[in-house]
Parts: C-alpha cells; sequence; structure tokens
C-alpha cells in the first residue's frame, strides 16, 4: 500500500563468519588459507506496516529480529531485497529520516552517566535541531506520561534500571518520532515497571499515532499493546497476522476448565491437566470444543465453565516449533 | 501530532508544531555549545580526579627539563641558542599543549565498535566526530582553568625566559586549538582502522613512537639533526606539538608565523579529506558485518 509506513519486500541479510577447526594445526592453516561460512540471519521478509500500527516481532534468540530491526533503522545493509521506511531507504542515514526514527535498545544508553537526564535531554535538543517551545512541550509531556519528574535532576548513575530506562525511552522519543524501533524495551525491568512502560507506550501510540515495531520476550507486552504479530525464526516468517488468530493458527488444542457441584472422573472428554476438588481442568483438540462444551452441559451440573486458548508463550513455542512458513 | 511538508522532492521533513527547525549553522552553534557545557559539567563531576591526573602529567616534561637544563649548563649555557630559561619555557607551555592534544584516542575506537556505542550514534541525526570534537573542546576549557595555577607554580620553580609579542601570543591562541583539530582527525583516521580489524594496538604504538620524536614533544625539533627536521617538515606532528610552543616561546619570526598557520590549516584540509573518505568506506564495511 501507498501510504504504509514500512515496506518490506524480500529483504535479506547475509553474514560472512571465518571458522576453522580446533587445535594448533588448524590455527596455522588458517594463517594462510581463512574459510568463511555464510550465516543467513534473515531470508527474504515481507511484510508492510501501516501508520499508527503496533506491530510485535516475536522470535527465538537468533530468529533475524535484532537484525531485521537493525536494516531498517539504517544500522546494517541489506544483502539482499528492499525496504522503505517513510519513504527513505533507511541504510543511507539520511538526517531528514533519522530525524523520524528512533531506536530503543534495552540493553544500550543514550544518557550521560555522570550527569541529570535533563542536561542529556538538552544535548538531544541539540543533535534534533529541536525549536525550544516545542521541545520544552514534548519533553514535559514525557516527564508527565513516564511519572518521571522526581528522577530527571539526579545524575542518570543514581537511578535504578527501571528509572533509567524510562529515562532513556523520554530522552529516545523528545524529537516526536514517526517510527518507534524498540528491541526488548522493557529488558530486565521488574513487572511494575514492564507494565508502566507498557501503558506508557500505549499512550503515546494513542497521542502520536507513531507506528511501533517491537521485539520483546515478554508475552505480556505482546498482548498490552500488539493486535497484530510477526512471528520470525531462523531468519524466516512463520507468521503474519492478528495475535489473536496466531493460537488458532498454532495450537490444535484448547484448555477447559470446567467446575461441577461434585467431584467426577471426566477423563472421557479429554486429557485431565489437573483436578483439584471439584474443579477440572482439560485438554481438548480445538475441533471438539463445540461438542465437549455440550456434552458436559447437558451430562451434568455445571457450576462453572471456561475455554481459553493457550497461554500465548504455548502458543509461540508451538510456532517455532511447527517450522511453518507462511508466505 | 508531527506536522510533516516535502522539500525538494524528499519524502518528508519535520516541522514541530508549525515551527520550524533551527538552521544548519545556528544548531551547529548550538550543538557544540551544548557538547561542550555537558563535558564542563561532567568534568567538574570529576574535577579532584582531573587535578591530580593534571599534575601526573607533568612528571614528564620536568624530566625533560631538568635533563636539557642540565645540559645547557653542563655546555657553557645553551645548546643551538635554547638556555635553561628557553627549556623552561618551553616545557611549562608544553604542559598546556600536551593538554590540548588529549583527543579522542582509537582505544576509544576499538572500545566504541565492541561495545556497540557507534551504533548508536549512527541513528542520530548528526556525524559522530561533532561529538568528540564538541565534548573534548569543552574538557579543554576546564583543562585550561586548571593548568593556570600549575603553570604559575613551575614558573617560579624554573624560572622561564619568555617575552612572546603580540603576534606570538594571537598565533599560540589560534595555533592551540589548531593542533586539537589536526590531532584529533589525525587519531580518528587511526581509529577508524577499527572498522576492517580489531587488533590494531601495535599500529597505534608505532604512530605514538613516530609521534613522539618527529613532533617536538621529546624535544624542540630545531634540536634534532637535519633529515629528522627536514623529514619531520612533511609530516603533520609538528604542527600538533612544537609548532604552538615554538610560536609563544621563540625563537620565530612573523613569517614563520604565518607560515605554521598555514601548515596547520593544509593539515586540516588533509586530515578532514581523509577523515570523510575513510569514514565512508568503514562504515560501509561497519553496516555490511557489524551495525
Amino acid at each position: 500500500m501507498a501510504d504504509d509506513v514500512i515496506t518490506v519486500d524480500g529483504l535479506g541479510k547475509v553474514f560472512e563468519v571465518p571458522v576453522r577447526d580446533p587445535g594448533l594445526a588448524a590455527a596455522f592453516k588458517s594463517l594462510v588459507k581463512r574459510r568463511r561460512r555464510e550465516v543467513m540471519a534473515v531470508d527474504k521478509v515481507s511484510f508492510t506496516i501501516a501508520p499508527g500500527e503496533v506491530v510485535g516481532f516475536l522470535g527465538p534468540n537468533g530468529a533475524g529480529k535484532t537484525t531485521t530491526l537493525k536494516m531498517l533503522s539504517g544500522l546494517l545493509h541489506p544483502s539482499h531485497g528492499e525496504c522503505r521506511v517513510l519513504g527513505f531507504q533507511p541504510w543511507r542515514r539520511q538526517a531528514d529520516y533519522l530525524q523520524q526514527i528512533t531506536l530503543v535498545m534495552g540493553n544500550r544508553n543514550q544518557l550521560q552517566w555522570d550527569l541529570p537526564a535533563l542536561d542529556s535531554f538538552q544535548l538531544t535538543r541539540a543533535i534534533y535541531r529541536l525549536p525550544e517551545r516545542p521541545f520544552l512541550a514534548q519533553r514535559d509531556e514525557l516527564i508527565e506520561l513516564l511519572d518521571i519528574g522526581s528522577l530527571v535532576d539526579k545524575p542518570v548513575r543514581n537511578l535504578s534500571l527501571g528509572e533509567r530506562m524510562k529515562a532513556e525511552i523520554a530522552n529516545s522519543l523528545l524529537h516526536r518520532p514517526q517510527v518507534l524501533f524498540l528491541d526488548e524495551p522493557t529488558l530486565g525491568l521488574d513487572v511494575t515497571m514492564q507494565r508502566r512502560i507498557r501503558s506508557f507506550l500505549a499512550d503515546y501510540n494513542q497521542r502520536h499515532g507513531a507506528s511501533v515495531m517491537l521485539t520483546t520476550h515478554y508475552m505480556a507486552d505482546v498482548e498490552a499493546l500488539c493486535e497484530r504479530v510477526i512471528v520470525i525464526h531462523h531468519g524466516v516468517i512463520l507468521f503474519d497476522g492478528q495475535l489473536r488468530d496466531l493460537a488458532e493458527r498454532f495450537a490444535s488444542h484448547k484448555t477447559l476448565v470446567v467446575t461441577l457441584d461434585e467431584p467426577s472422573d471426566l477423563s472421557s472428554y479429554g486429557q485431565v491437566m489437573e483436578h483439584i476438588g471439584t474443579r477440572t481442568t482439560l485438554r481438548i483438540e480445538r475441533n471438539q470444543t463445540a461438542s465437549v462444551t455440550a456434552r458436559l452441559l447437558s451430562e451434568y451440573d455445571v457450576r462453572d465453565l471456561t475455554v481459553e486458548d493457550p497461554p500465548i508463550d504455548d502458543v509461540i513455542e508451538l510456532a517455532f516449533a511447527s517450522g511453518t512458513v507462511e508466505r | 501530532m508531527t506536522e510533516l511538508v516535502a522539500v525538494e522532492g524528499q519524502p518528508r521533513i519535520g516541522v514541530l508544531d508549525g515551527e520550524q527547525r533551527d538552521g544548519r549553522v545556528r544548531s551547529m552553534v548550538r550543538l557544540y555549545a551544548t557538547l561542550a557545557r555537558t563535558s564542563i559539567m561532567e568534568q567538574f563531576q570529576y574535577r579532584a580526579a582531573n587535578y591530580f591526573y593534571m599534575i601526573g602529567m607533568i612528571t614528564e616534561p620536568v624530566i625533560y627539563l631538568v635533563v636539557w637544563s642540565t645540559i645547557a649548563r653542563q655546555q657553557g649555557g645553551d645548546i643551538d641558542g635554547y638556555t635553561a630559561g628557553t627549556f623552561a619555557a618551553y616545557y611549562i607551555v608544553w604542559t598546556l599543549v600536551r593538554n590540548m592534544n588529549i583527543v579522542f584516542t582509537p582505544f576509544g575506537w576499538e572500545e566504541r565498535i565492541r561495545e556497540g556505542t557507534l551504533s548508536a550514534q549512527l541513528v542520530r541525526p548528526i556525524h559522530p566526530i561533532h561529538y568528540d570534537l564538541g565534548s573534548f573542546a569543552g574538557y579543554k576549557l576546564v583543562v585550561i582553568v586548571l593548568w593556570l595555577p600549575i603553570a604559575g607554580a613551575l614558573t617560579m620553580i624554573f624560572k622561564p625566559e619568555l617575552s612572546p609579542s603580540v603576534a606570538q601570543i594571537a598565533t599560540f591562541a589560534v595555533a592551540i586549538w589548531g593542533a586539537y583539530l589536526i590531532r584529533s582527525l589525525l587519531l580518528w583516521m587511526l581509529g577508524m582502522i577499527t572498522f576492517w580489524t580489531t587488533r590494531v594496538t601495535a599500529i597505534f604504538e608505532v604512530y605514538f613512537a613516530l609521534e613522539l620524536l618527529l613532533s617536538g614533544r621529546l624535544l624542540p625539533v630545531a634540536l634534532m639533526p637535519d633529515w629528522v627536521q627536514d623529514l619531520a617538515q612533511y609530516l603533520p606532528f609538528e604542527s600538533t606539538f612544537g609548532f604552538p610552543i615554538t610560536s609563544l616561546v621563540g625563537p620565530i619570526t612573523n613569517a614563520e608565523l604565518v607560515e605554521g598557520l598555514l601548515r596547520q590549516l593544509m593539515w586540516i584540509a588533509i586530515g578532514t579529506v581523509g577523515v570523510n573518505l575513510m569514514w565512508r568506506r568503514g562504515v560501509k564495511a561497519y553496516t555490511a558485518v557489524n551495525g
């Protein structure tokens, strides 16, 4: 679509890595003849992202998530394929492009370690050539949304990891980017801080209509922020669609939790996962959900019954294990 | 919401809340001022450490000073016109010029690439050399203030002979910044070798040895053998060290002052071209494999 903020077509990245056998002889041999092996980090991925869309980019370690984000933010030159972000070729890293994007990596920081974050914010203002009034407005809004008013005048080295991450996020959004590449922004944070950052990102997306690509290992991030997910494994996209469709595609079963008036053996209805008193958790085939539920309701006095998809973590694991390629 | 406007066929350029971004020159001045201010604030955090560092640094010139002054006295008062008082002036000014020569090092480059901090700079809309030039310039301003009492103490102890003309003082004030710029560009080029290989410490060491001998750091280039002086003419090292010192301490004519400044200008031009060429190729290599 012409209006898409990000268009990726057959994008790939091949790395050449040196290899050698163990031992002294191999070490000598490598002096005269170096062997290299090609590693396909990302293999012909294609997708588009619309303005204002928040997309979860999921995959195990080494799947190609960060490599893709680096190509989209201009840090890596693609080996093949095409990508455009806001109409720019990212690898050219034109100033007009970089002024409209941000890349937040959970394990990297831009703030000056020894100074209060407010001083780093001023530096960011100078780097992005921000006029004073909009800069102050944006800065104050971010400070309020992230609830960091009491932190920004302390030296960054005195902040906790979570506090620092919030200040980092504020710093990376001062120039009001249209596209956010977030690489594990909640990495290593406690549950409360993760929740705070999630709610901030949702709020920011609502207010400014920014498009967001988010990689994370925390499924709570995905469930809270992303309607759409792209699952990548071994550099290949396994799934690109709505989060709610992910379970339907990869999980062949559902979880049924039923509470009866008195304890009963329900093993004939499905695989019993747990049985505590009158409450039984069953694993049933997805296509038998309706018939099993109807039988239980007609044959027992059911006090409570819920049907759920398996936890998203399990579904993602199933997706990785399936290796099914969606093209 | 950010308003976006099309300019000269480029897709979109941000105008925040209807206000145009600062112009290129004005924003560059603001960037340098902010970087320098940030660096000064950082240095204040380590004021005691800075002072001890500077005091430690005067050991080297004091050793040179004592050795050469002694030799001068033993040779009847001077070596090729350099008296104990001239040597004292040379090595006291040396302490300031040495500090002006402190720039972002190739070792910092190794770390920058190994730790990935370069990536963070590459996604910001400004050439990373500006961070280094602006930050270290701020550091210099702190250094100059800290240097004054040290220079005062050395003056009382070693009694330098120093009577510069106004032209010499003016040239010195420009030349120390020229030296800073040249050395920054040279060490940037040296550091950028790490784009292609990470084992470059040995190359750095060879460079620093050449610099020690040919810059005027060990002793004034005028006291070196003729062939060394001839060689130094064609290399940038003297412009970063010997020339700024001699411009203030002398003996030097006005024509030599102008020639020295022009030579600095030439090395700045060569350094700028060199940095640009290496940067383009280096970043291409970096973004091909690292990012």
